[in-house]
């Protein structure tokens, strides 16, 4: 584990997970209820960000591959997963959500492994979350009518899904979950760099005895995302990911009658108020923007704080980054794991060489990072202009820019000045002040004193270039119905 | 002697003003036996843009009009509309709708205005939710308008077509840059005048004529439009708004129902944003967990 330097000097004993896991040296495709070898025999390696070790490696997923996955999503769509009864389907749903939380600590460490975020995290949030999302669902199968008054619930048929590597089990989740409580069938690609527990999650799938083909994970990378979304039979496309590519996915759809979903990226503003509860504020900041490493959508990636507590804010969140534990993910003290890949490492890296080239203020806690993996320290960025490019674009990392501002209307104003609209947050003593902002700021997702928090059952997505449609909650299964207009 | 009768300049509907394109131009056309209609406008890009300029200006303050007060407005066009009954049946007949037609037209026309006033301060209040989060968070969703929605009007259906689509758009809160029928526009024409003299704020609805497949590519990759409602596409130009929208990522809702007969509140929810505030709930038991 890194060594603390700085105040307080004193150090965690390490403490790491030691929970034995089973990882297969190598994984097929998971198509039509079987382990599929892909059709080109390529396979390609997972490593794992923080040491740099291989761990399996997976198959490389061609046209042909994505074709045989699309064709048993519609034969288990039209044999048996339509047809089924909203109750029998929502039992299934059921049973995958117990067995995940009967497994959840092995898929926890193997989230931790694969993708590089801490153990706290994946065992306390990604992994019981995801399985509260198939428990939320499944008791909507049979309740559909219910959701969308005086419109049929009908089913759209086979849905292809793409999904990050940032929390690559509970987008699995999320997109699978209400796909199957609507009556659709899934072919589902993990990222590259994170396939292990999709791979993991269609063992799980397999032992509640889902019918064949209703769900597929085919693995590969941006090719193989690419054929499943422009698959001629898929009927529905769900993407999470980069709003570059969720544009092109927009794009080379556009000819033809496919449901679109995109959940893009993101630059939240984190505002802090002249009254607001400074010490909590100040943990909320550093949840917003080094929980999981920054690799977060909705990441509070701009912070700005009123002019008169500017100085105080900023003496406090740096000591408390002080505070920091960064190291081993497995370690149950680490508070900031590895960066997810050495291709997202680079990004980062250039992002704060602009920022300093760019004449902002960088402050990092001194911190001895692990020789081996990859890793950055949290940042700040002080002294950061509205135009500079670490406060316009999403950076996708543990860096915070830090703006400030006089008057509630000028911080409504710099909020909104981006093309992107995912989330925000507001802190605040004063409850008509909170609701002025929150309702003024343009997002899909508001938190008031506090931040990054999630649940089933309250829907998730953004405004503007942060993509469109709503994923959780009762809004969400809209994403999956053919609601006529 | 018989009297002159004095004929209508059509004009275009931007910003609460009544002013002829920009462009100059004109196109001529046909009503029922191939008579002429008049020099309707064509709209051009610069037309367009000027609207969405006056589209964007007001949004914000419709927007946050509370709904009973958007409510009342849209009750008002259905006053204004009713008085001016003999002047859009004249107006569907010249576009070759039977008398018995237009009639019925119109009636459901001013009955879709009194509709969708009804809802502009109820579907938050059915549609929006309160989340049960596993948490102790107070959660909750709610619907807020895109802001500027631009509209290709359905082709056939001149009146009630063109309000189906429109009113849902308003009803919400947004503003929108309207293209009216090509080839029946002169109905949407004499509803800018109503919509002028109905508390309706300048520039909460624009209204342009002109030729759809050359405004289509400025319609829909204009960046400062939030999203796009169309009726009656081609497969080629729902493809090029589809391929086009990807720049600033619009919205598009292609109505596949026939807005003059499908009332619903579902097209008013289909240009909202949801947005989901979250507030923690602070518990006695801990003091001072509530942050």
């Amino acid at each position: 584990m890194a060594k603390k330097k700085s105040s307080p000097d004193w150090e965690y004993a390490s403490a790491p997970e030691t929970t034995a896991v089973n990882i297969a040296k190598r994984y097929d495709h998971f198509i039509n209820g079987k382990w599929i070898t892909p059709s080109n025999k390529k396979y390609f390696a997972t490593t794992s960000p923080s040491t740099g070790r291989k761990l399996s490696e997976v198959a490389e997923g061609s046209k042909k591959d994505v074709d045989t996955a699309v064709k048993a999503a519609r034969a288990a769509y039209n044999g048996v997963w339509g047809k089924m009864s909203g109750r029998e389907r929502g039992k299934y749903i059921y049973r995958i959500a117990r067995l995940i939380q009967e497994r959840a600590r092995e898929f926890a460490i193997i989230e931790t492994m694969d993708g590089g975020k801490p153990i706290r995290e994946s065992r306390d949030i990604d992994i019981p979350l995801a399985a509260n999302h198939f428990f939320y669902n499944a008791g909507w199968a049979d309740k559909l009518e219910y959701a969308f008054p005086n419109m049929p619930a009908k089913s759209l048929g086979v849905a292809g899904q793409v999904i990050p590597w940032n929390f690559p089990f509970l987008m699995a989740a999320w997109k699978i979950a209400p796909a199957l409580a609507t009556g659709n069938t899934v072919v589902l690609k993990p990222a590259e760099t994170t396939p292990l527990t999709a791979l993991k999650l269609a063992e799980v799938i397999a032992d509640a005895g889902l019918p064949d083909g209703v769900v597929n994970i085919v693995t590969g990378a941006g090719e193989t995302g690419a054929a499943i979304v422009n698959h001629p039979d898929v009927d529905k496309v769900a993407f999470t990911g980069s709003t570059g590519v969720g544009k092109l996915i927009q794009e080379s759809v556009a000819g033809a009658d496919k449901k679109v979903t995109l959940e893009l990226g993101g630059k939240a503003a984190n505002i802090i108020l002249e009254d607001a509860p400074i010490d909590q504020a100040v943990e909320g900041v550093v949840n917003g923007i080094y929980f999981n490493q920054g690799h977060v959508c909705c990441a509070g990636s701009r912070l700005f704080v009123q002019e008169n507590i500017y100085d105080e804010v900023m003496w406090k969140l740096k000591q408390r980054m002080d505070t920091l534990v960064i190291g081993d993910p497995l370690d149950k003290n680490t508070d900031v794991g590895a960066i997810n890949s050495k291709e997202q490492l680079r990004t980062i890296k250039r992002y704060i060489k602009e920022g300093v080239k760019g004449g902002a203020d960088i402050y990092q806690p001194e911190c001895d990072l692990p020789t081996k993996g990859n890793w950055c320290p949290p940042t700040v960025f002080t002294n950061v202009a509205q135009s500079s490019i670490i406060a316009k674009e999403e950076i996708f990392g543990p860096v915070l820019a830090v703006q400030t501002f006089r008057t509630v209307s000028e911080v409504i104003e710099k909020a909104n000045n981006t093309p992107y609209g995912l989330s925000a947050g507001v802190w605040c003593d004063k409850g008509s002040r909170l609701f002025q902002v929150t309702g003024a700021l343009d997002a899909g997702v508001v938190w008031g004193n506090t931040f990054n928090k999630f649940d089933p059952t309250s829907p998730f997505g953004g405004f503007k270039e942060s993509g469109y449609g709503r994923e959780g909650g009762l809004h969400g299964l809209g994403a999956y119905l053919d609601l006529p207009l | 002697m018989k009297r002159i009768e004095v004929l209508k300049t059509y004009k275009l509907y931007i910003g609460g003003k009544f002013p002829r394109t920009e462009s100059g131009r004109y196109y001529t056309p046909e009503g029922r036996g191939g008579k002429v209609l008049g020099n309707i406008c064509q709209g051009s890009r610069k037309d367009f843009r000027n609207a969405v300029v006056a589209a964007r200006s007001v949004a914000g303050g419709w927007g946050k009009r509370d709904p009973y007060n958007r409510s009342q407005i849209l009750y008002r066009i259905a006053e204004m509309l009713e008085g001016r009954a003999a002047q859009f049946e004249d107006e569907l007949k010249q576009h070759g709708s039977t008398a018995a037609a237009a009639r019925k037209e119109l009636q459901v026309a001013v009955d879709q205005c009194i509709y969708y006033a009804g809802w502009c301060d109820k579907y938050q209040q059915t549609f929006s939710s309160v989340n049960p989060v596993a948490s102790a968070h107070f959660n909750f969703s709610v619907y807020q308008p895109m802001g500027v929605v631009a509209v290709f009007a359905p082709e056939k259906s001149a009146l009630a077509g063109l309000l189906g689509t429109i009113l849902p758009i308003i009803a919400g809160g947004n503003a929108c840059v309207v293209l009216a029928s090509e080839s029946k526009p002169l109905c949407a024409i004499t509803l800018a005048e109503v919509l002028a003299t109905s508390d309706l704020p300048g520039g909460v609805i624009n209204i342009l004529t002109g030729n759809r497949d050359e405004l289509l590519d400025n319609v829909s990759t204009h960046m400062d439009v939030n999203a796009i409602v169309a009726s009656d596409l081609t497969d080629a130009h729902k493809a090029a708004i589809k391929a086009n929208a990807t720049h600033n990522l619009k919205r598009v809702i292609i109505r596949k129902e026939d807005p003059a007969k499908s009332e619903s509140p579902y097209p008013i929810l289909a240009t909202q944003e949801i947005k989901t505030t979250w507030h923690p709930i602070e518990s006695s038991i801990a003091a001072g967990s509530g942050y």
